[in-house]
Formats: C-alpha cells, structure tokens, sequence
C-alpha cells in the first residue's frame, strides 16, 4: 500500500500545521473562497452571467442578498441609456460566445429602441458619461466608498482607462468595439473588484480640497504620531457645538442623516452593527422623504444624495468597513432599480431592500451566528471575551438561557472600557464573571478554554480587524495553545487585505488616553499635554493574523472546522521516526516509517516526492473508505 | 540587641503592609538592616562565622517570610551570608598561610598590601575559593592572574585579604564582623549605583533614530533611556501606559522632560504599534536562575508580540534582582493581587456585587495580578550593572553571587521552623 507520496501529504499537511483542540481550521485556506465572490457579486450585479456554475453556487450561498437572477437578467433595454449602460457591458462575459448569446436573449427581450442605437453610439455615450464622471471625480477630489465610485476609479487607474477618452473614441469602430466589448469587461470587472484607495490624510492637496467640502469643520489635533499621518486626527469636542450652531443652515442634510452624524461624533453610538443599522434607517428616512426633483432620474440623484450624506457621516467619523458594505449595497440597489418604476413603486422597492438587508445581514445573521456558537459551550467551560461585541454577548446569554454552566472572564482595556457595560449586563442575567484588564491575559489564560472575540470586519487574506487589544488576546489565547473563535457576520467580509494595523486605522481622540476615567490620582500628563515631545496615540483597530484564530464563526457557517476529521472514519496520529534508502541507481526508492503509538507504518516511493517529510515530524494518518 | 529586634519589627511590618516600593529600595533597607544585625551580633571565641550565619539566617527567615513575592529580600540575605562565608574563608586560608608564612606584623602594616605573604594568602584564598565554587566565567577570570602572581582582588570581599594577616584569635573574630560590614557596605553600595552602571552601557545599545518600546514605569528603564539621550542619540519611544497602575504616563512624563520623543499608547495597542518597534526594553521585578522574568503585568504579552515579530526584547535589572531560585508555577506562587478598585470602581459596581449564585459564591470576581511571568526564550537579553548576559547565562552569574549551601540550607531552616 503505497500511496502517491504527494497524495498523502497533501490532506495531511492542514493537520499537521495547527493542533488546537477545536480543530484544524485555517483562516487563510477558507477567506479567499468566500469574501471575494461576496464582494463581487454584490459590486457588479451581473458578473455571475458569465461564470458559470461556480459563480452561481456563491451567490447561492448568500441567501437573499438581492442578487437574484431575474432581475439582473433582464434589465431593460431603456435602462442602458443611464447609469445601467456603464454596469452593463463589463458585465456581459469572459467569453465571447456568453456574450453573443447574452446579447441574443437582449435582443429578444428588449424594444426596438434599442436595436436602433448601435454599438458605437452606445460607446460613445458611455465613453462621454465616464468622462463626465472622472471630471466630476477630479473636482471633488474625494473618496467615494462606494461602487459609482469604483467604476470611475477603475477607469482613472487602470493604465488601459487612462488613454484620454477622445483618444479612444477616435479609433473606435464597430468591429473594434465588437471585439473590445468581449474582451475588455473582465479586465474592467477585475479592476472593479480592487478596493477603492482610501483618502490618504497626509496628501495635503487632497486633504485641503476635502476641508473646503466639509460639512464638519474639524481643527487638526497637534502633536499628532508620525507613523499616523496618513489618518485623519481632529481634537475632540470642537465640531460638535459648531455643527450644533450650523444645524439651521445644513439645508440639504436629512434631519436623520444629521442626528445618527451627530451620535457617531460624539460615541454615543458605537459598534459595527449599531452603527450600521443606525446609518440604514437614516438612509431609509432618507428615502421615505425623498422626492425626485423635476429633470432629474431618481437613480442618479438619489445616489448622488446618498453619496454626500455618507460624505457628512465620514466627516463624523470614518466608516467602518461594514458601512461600506451595507452602503455598497443600497447604491447597487438604487443603480438597479428598473426605470420602469414610478417614485412611490422605487421607494417602496428600496425601503423594503434595507429593511431586508438589516433583517437578513444582520439580525438573522446574529441569529445564524448563535446557534452555530453555542455549540462550542460546553459545562464547565470558562469562555474569554475582549471588549463588548453583541455578537459574543448574545452567544454567552443564549447559551445561559440553555442552562449551560460556564464562566466568563471579562478583559478590559482602556479607554474605552467596553467591558465594563458588558461585565454589568452579564452579571444582572446572572453569569459567573471575572473581570480583569489586558495586562492581565496571560494570567488568566491559564484557566480559560476558549476565547470569543468580535471582529468589525474580516479581510480576505484571513486577518480580523477589530478593537484595538484583540490581537494581544488572540496572541496570547495563541501562545497558551486556546483555541480562538472569532464572530463575524458575512457582510462585514470585506476583500481588502492587511498586514498590520498602522497602514489603514481609526485614531480616537488622544486626549482620553492622557485622562484615565475614574481615577483622579493619575494625573502624570496634566501638565504636559502641550510639549511637542509628547505625542498621545488612541488606536481604535488592530489587525489580528490569521494565524492566531483558530475559527471563524459566520452566518455561513464555522469556518472549516473539523472538516478534515469530517471525512474520515479513522485518524491516527504518529511520528516519522526513520527515513532510509533502497536499492540504487535509477529505481532508489526512498522509506519512511512511521510509528502510531507503535503501530509501524512503512512507506516506500520515489525519493523526489519525500522531500517535505522530515524526521521527528508528527503525522496524522486519515483512513477512509472509498466504496 | 533590643534596638535590632525593633529595626527587625519595624523592617517587618514596612514588608507585610507593602509599604516599600520597588526592588531596589527594598534591597538596601535590606541590606541595612542585616549591617546592623551583623555588627549587633556579639560573636563567640570560635566559629564566629557560623554565629553570624545564624544570626543572618534568623533575621532573613522573618525578611522572607513577611513578603514572600517580594525576591530581592531573599537575594540579599542570601548575598550577605555569602559574603560572611566568604570572608570566612579567606580569613582562615589567609590564617593557614599566614602561620606557614611566617606573619610580618600587625594589623598596622594594612598598608603593605602587596607584601609576599599577603599575595601568597591571596593565592590560597583564591585557590580555595575555586575549589569550593561552581566554575564561572568569573573565577576562570580571575584565578588566571592569580597563577601569574599578580596582585589581585576578587570583587567580593577581596580587600579584606590584605588586612588578614593576623593570626591573633582575638584580632581575628573582630576582622571577620569588620570585613563583613565593609563587603555588606561594598553590596549597598553596588545596589543604590547599579542604574548608573546599567545606564553606561545604554550608547552600546541604542542606536541613532531607534524605536523602543516599554511598558509600565521603571526607574532603570528611564535612566537607560536617558543616558543614551545624553550620548546626544536621537530615537523616538512608545510608551505603553501599564493599566491597571499607568505608571507609563508617569515615565513618559519623565522623558518628555527630558526631551525625547515620547508617544504613549494604551496597552492594547502594543500588538498594533510593535512591528515598527527596534527594540524593547523593559525593567524586571527579578530574574529566575533559569533566566525566567517576573516582571511587571503585561509584559509577557508584549514579549509574545516582540517575539512574534522578532523584535528583541531586552530586560533591564540590576544583579539585587537575580534571584538564585527556580521557578514553580510562577504566575501563581510568585505573584499577588492587588485591589480591584483599580478596576473596577466599588461604587460603581456595588449592585452587582450583590448578586449571587445559588452556591452562594459571589457571581463577580475581579482578578488584578500585579506579575507577569516572561520564560527564557521570549528574552533576548539582560543588561545588569555587570553586563549584558543571554538568559541561559543567568545560572552562571547565580554561582558568582552567591553560595549553594545558602540555597539549601534556607530551604531546610525554613522547613524546619
């Protein structure tokens, strides 16, 4: 029995690498199959057309996400005179067969308008609308989250976009524009998929383009962190009265826009999910009162709305990575509206589209989340939580409701301290509790068997990026060889990835690290607050490594936990204890043994294959039968 | 002897209430209090080093068991009665060479130190002392000039071998308690100057535009820093602030005083901030023999982040903080918990601290340690006011300092009582 060498490691090698008790789940292997496709099937409504099979299954396994076929498939042909026309033909296919018979079934379904403009007229017209937007880019200079702007974006950096588009239009033929319209959309829906780049703080051009804007007038903080110049830092507490005073002249501004504006500036708001639910039902407000002023199109105006009151919401403070997301989604939606709709029919798709997203992303998804989580419980567990995440707290709770016995031990860090409101919560419902600081993790991790963490998003190269002090936690639950499950909800996936925590964060205000709350006696920094020397630095995330998490728990499921025991009826765990040589010349063949507890193995084959076995490794052998 | 039992009491009760701060006072009130022990010590005709050996050995006991966490007061009893060992044997050595050699004169002649006979006694001294000592880096050192017949004294206690040429009973007995105060003075001294001699070397460490991180507050760590500022380096440090005590804000104040560039960070950010770190240097409550640390809370977090991102992390402590002991189960049996009003304010909590399960045991618990305990592997380096040593070194330098039997038989007394 001597299977192909680099078939055996293969399956072995995930094992081998982590041994945490819940399982061998590898955040990195699992990220890249779900983030991406949750990405691109919510930027680019019809990018699945021309995927096939696989594409469809993702977006399957997003239930209800508003990505539904029907719709997408049969755009109107009206609809390609606006906005659609830009999202349409990037989207039509890889293949050019996909996009012949794509444009057949158009035919057919579409009216006689559309027959008459022709390939060239529509490029043109399109060419001019990008122009027009990459102009109306230019003069506002600032970073639109959301997919209107990843297409103008796409177009300004991609080296093919940036030809002038005269240039283009120019050299523009029916059989060239035949030829490019199938082959250049991947390119462009690969270019969409690229994140846009964020407003970059210590590009000063920019940075004053976006002040003459500004909705909030913020006064730079002083003595701010070198390595941190790429990150907006204002002094706290000036632009709340002055906004205040500004509330009768912010005449476009949406009373509901402006208050949850108000709540996240002054952190009585704070949370991904409260935040976002928040913003949701402002922008539903929004919607509710909306009326499309004469001469324009619902979609464009409504999305240009919406645009400028995330801009005002970033003022107040930069969106996590969830809001974009979600905002993401409501623009996809609007861009997607069929113009065949009256206001009130377009209204009313909209309201419903968020209550959905709220319901379904969120609320459902915390629920999904639960359930999954709960199985992780056992009696006598003592459970670790970092901070106050809603998702860990109603795990904890609904696994108290389940009469679970188990404990929990509460770290807290400064400045926040979250954790004091969730220690509270979980005591009143009666849950055994132990509060500690940060400094004190690897103290208590002797006693804890699984630690819980939030995350505010998940990056698809398997990092978590959350409350600053996670990583410690995570590192330490690491070092102690307790398995770390992190709880996400999907829509918080984002594609976007991260190595460290300095190059994209969120500074707090600097003066609540000088001030410790509760304490009076410390007051070391009162008097120095204004030396240059000093320089006060409130992260607010940090960047976990993939390699810390030991799961991920989504409304999707639990990352890949277990999955590799799943298949197998038998695993037996051993040690390569010898490695020896055969025969000679031409048919050497190389030997390893293998010892499970006793139970020798041996196993013979061609020496090119064994190089990554080495002696004293520990091995799993898993045994399946295959009839 | 009344007046030492009351300094004994009083020391006593500074331990218990844990009204002294910090390793290194603690070490010198210590080392006072064993002088004055040793020279209220009335010796007999003979064996007046065992005398004085339990007269230490009494006092240390009470020392050590009034604050058990807090090692420096071993480590200096243990110091001390190495000392007297020490001294003992190179008195009688110097004895036993001095009766062979023909004695010169008097205690008058303390000046003519580098008479033969006084070199011959040193060479003895020194030939015992290797024989009876572990191998060191430093008695490898030192017995080499010996050989070559240099005059030379060992750090501990070596000046007193001149003086013993004497082999008058009488003269003697007073020797010993006089050498054993001047080596005992010898120990204050090094402890209250070891930031100095830590600090000198702090230019051979920190290099222009460096960026070191620290947690907490240690005066070591401040006088470090300062010392390379002083060296007109330039280098920026992030300061994490040490919850639940935020004696960072205090060290940052320091430094921003001094002039260096100084961010402070919460604790939590350490993982965030420490891949752009050169260097950590942090100070230690005391070093284990296995080069183990208790150190402050939250260092063996930022340890686990420098080793993740092989930043090195180096721990500053003067040779008071070695500790000849192997640690057991440190997080626990060598550290203590403080008050959790520095968590939690008990106002603020006081209707949850009602609650209660059914078995009756409070539902609340506030844990806030005041160690950490960092192994060997996650330190790079330790810098004491003898050098910089690797953490596997430590053992060695544990021989240097201080006698085995000591070890043993402290256990046994303590045993015993």
């Amino acid at each position: 029995m001597i299977p192909p060498p680099r078939h055996a490691s293969a399956p072995l090698s995930p094992l081998r690498r982590d041994t945490v008790p819940v399982g061998s789940y590898n955040a990195s292997d699992f990220m890249p199959a779900t983030s991406p496709t949750a990405a691109t099937s919510s930027s680019d409504d019809v990018a699945w057309v021309g995927r096939g099979g696989r594409a469809g299954a993702a977006s399957s396994s997003f239930p209800g996400g508003g990505f539904d076929m029907p719709a997408a498939s049969s755009v109107p042909a009206s609809g390609l005179t606006t906005v659609s026309v830009v999202n349409l033909p990037p989207g039509l296919s890889e293949k050019a067969g996909v996009a012949a018979e794509l444009q057949n079934d158009r035919t057919t379904h579409s009216k006689p308008l559309k027959e008459k403009t022709t390939k060239a007229e529509r490029r043109a017209l399109q060419e001019a609308q990008r122009a027009a937007k990459a102009a109306a880019k230019a003069e506002g200079g600032k970073a639109p989250p959301a997919s209107s702007g990843a297409v103008s974006s796409a177009n300004a950096k991609s080296a093919k976009a940036a030809k002038p588009s005269s240039q283009k239009n120019d050299n523009v033929t029916v059989a060239a524009s035949e030829k490019k319209g199938s082959d250049r959309p991947p390119e462009k829906d690969r270019k969409k998929d690229v994140p846009q780049p964020r407003m970059q703080y210590d590009d000063k051009s920019r940075v004053e383009k976006a002040k003459k804007r500004a909705v909030v007038k913020q006064t730079e903080a002083r003595n701010r962190v070198e390595l941190f110049r790429h990150l907006p830092q204002y002094e706290h507490g000036t632009q709340l009265p002055d906004l205040e005073s500004k509330f009768f002249q912010l005449d476009p501004m949406h009373p509901a826009v402006y208050k949850v504006g108000l709540q996240y500036l002054s952190g009585d708001l704070c949370g991904g999910n409260a935040r976002c639910i928040a913003m949701l039902l402002a922008f539903q407000e929004v919607i509710k009162d909306y009326s499309t002023p004469p001469e324009k199109t619902l979609v464009r105006d409504l999305t240009a709305k919406i645009g400028s009151y995330v801009s005002f919401l970033i003022e107040c403070r930069p969106l996590s990575i969830s809001m974009g997301n979600a905002i993401r989604f409501l623009k996809n939606r609007i861009a997607k509206l069929p113009l065949t709709f009256s206001e009130s029919e377009a209204k009313a798709t909209l309201h419903s589209d968020i209550d959905r997203f709220i319901n379904e992303k969120i609320i459902l998804a915390d629920k999904v989340i639960v359930k999954h989580a709960v199985t992780k419980i056992r009696d006598g567990d003592v459970l670790l939580t970092y901070g106050s995440s809603s998702a860990v707290e109603m795990i904890l709770l609904h696994a108290h409701e389940l009469g679970k016995q188990f404990r929990v031990v509460v770290v807290d860090s400064r400045p926040k301290l979250e954790g004091k409101l969730l220690l509270r919560r979980l005591v009143g419902k009666g849950i055994s509790c132990t509060y500690t600081h940060m400094n004190a993790v690897s103290y208590i991790m002797h006693e804890v068997t699984r630690v819980f963490l939030g995350a505010s998003s998940v990056l698809s190269n398997g990092t978590v990026y959350s409350r600053v002090g996670t990583a410690c936690v995570a590192m330490v639950a690491h070092a102690f060889h307790v398995p770390v499950l992190v709880c996400c909800e999907a829509y918080k996936f984002h594609e976007r990835v991260q190595l460290d925590s300095i190059c994209s964060n969120e500074l707090g205000d600097p003066d609540a690290i000088s001030k410790v709350g509760g304490r009076g006696e410390i007051n070391f920094l009162d008097g120095c607050a204004n030396s240059e020397n000093l320089q006060l630095l409130n992260l607010i995330y940090d960047a976990t490594p993939s390699d810390y998490v030991s799961m991920i728990i989504t409304d999707y499921g639990m990352g890949k936990q277990g999955s590799i025991a799943d298949k197998y009826e038998y695993i037996m765990y051993g040690k390569l204890y010898k490695i020896q040589e055969e025969g000679s010349g031409a048919d050497i063949k190389a030997e390893l043994l293998i010892s499970f507890g006793g139970l020798l193995m041996s196993l013979k084959g061609n020496p090119d294959y064994i190089a990554e076995f080495q002696l004293d490794q520990k091995y799993f052998l898993c045994m399946r039968k295959l009839v | 002897m009344p007046d030492v039992q009351a300094l004994v009491n009083d020391f006593l009760n500074k331990l218990k209430k844990r009204k002294i701060e910090g390793s290194q006072a603690t070490s010198r009130q210590t080392a006072e209090l064993l002088r004055s022990v040793i020279s209220q010590q009335r010796v007999p005709y003979n064996n007046q080093a065992g005398a004085l050996i339990d007269a230490v050995k009494a006092v240390g006991e009470q020392l050590i068991a009034a604050n058990p966490v807090e090692l420096a007061v071993g480590n200096i009893v243990r110091r001390v009665l190495h000392i007297i060992r020490e001294e003992d044997l190179s008195l009688t050595t110097a004895a036993m060479a001095g009766l062979n050699l023909s004695a010169v004169s008097d205690d008058e002649d303390d000046e003519e130190r580098d008479d033969l006979p006084v070199l011959s006694a040193a060479v003895v001294a020194a030939a015992a002392r290797s024989t009876l000592r572990p191998p060191s880096l430093q008695t490898l050192l030192e017995d080499m000039p010996d050989t070559a017949a240099i005059p030379h004294t060992s750090s501990s206690g070596g000046d007193s071998e001149g003086k013993s040429k004497s082999a008058d009973k009488s003269s003697r007995s007073r020797k010993l308690k006089h050498d054993v105060i001047e080596a005992v003075n010898e120990l204050i001294q090094d402890i209250t100057t070891c930031h100095e001699q830590i600090a000198e070397q702090a230019v051979e460490h920190i290099h222009q535009n460096e960026v070191i991180l620290t947690l907490g507050s240690s005066r070591t760590v401040l006088e470090f820093l300062c010392a390379a500022k002083e060296k007109k380096r330039s280098f920026r440090v992030f300061v994490a602030e040490g919850a639940p005590r935020y004696q960072g804000h205090l060290l940052a104040k320091e430094l921003v005083a001094r002039g260096l560039q100084t961010t402070l960070i919460t604790d939590s950010a350490v993982f965030a901030m420490i891949s752009r770190v050169n260097m950590v240097i942090v100070g230690a409550h005391a070093v284990m023999a296995n080069g183990g640390v208790i150190a402050p809370v939250g260092l063996n977090m930022v340890a686990l982040a420098a080793q993740k991102h092989a930043v090195p992390f180096v721990v500053l402590a003067g040779s008071h903080k070695l500790c000849p002991l192997y640690p057991h189960n440190p997080e626990v049996l060598l550290n203590e918990l403080r008050s959790p009003s520095e968590l939690l304010d008990f106002g603020e909590f006081s209707d949850c601290l009602d609650f209660r399960s059914v078995t009756g045991s409070p539902l609340l618990h506030v844990v806030n340690p005041t160690f950490d305990y960092v192994p060997p592997k996650l330190v790079s380096l330790f810098i004491t006011d003898t050098g910089g040593h690797n953490p596997s070194y430590m053992y060695r330098l544990i021989a240097d300092y201080y006698s085995a039997d000591d070890l043993v038989v402290k256990r046994r007394t303590t045993s015993g009582n």
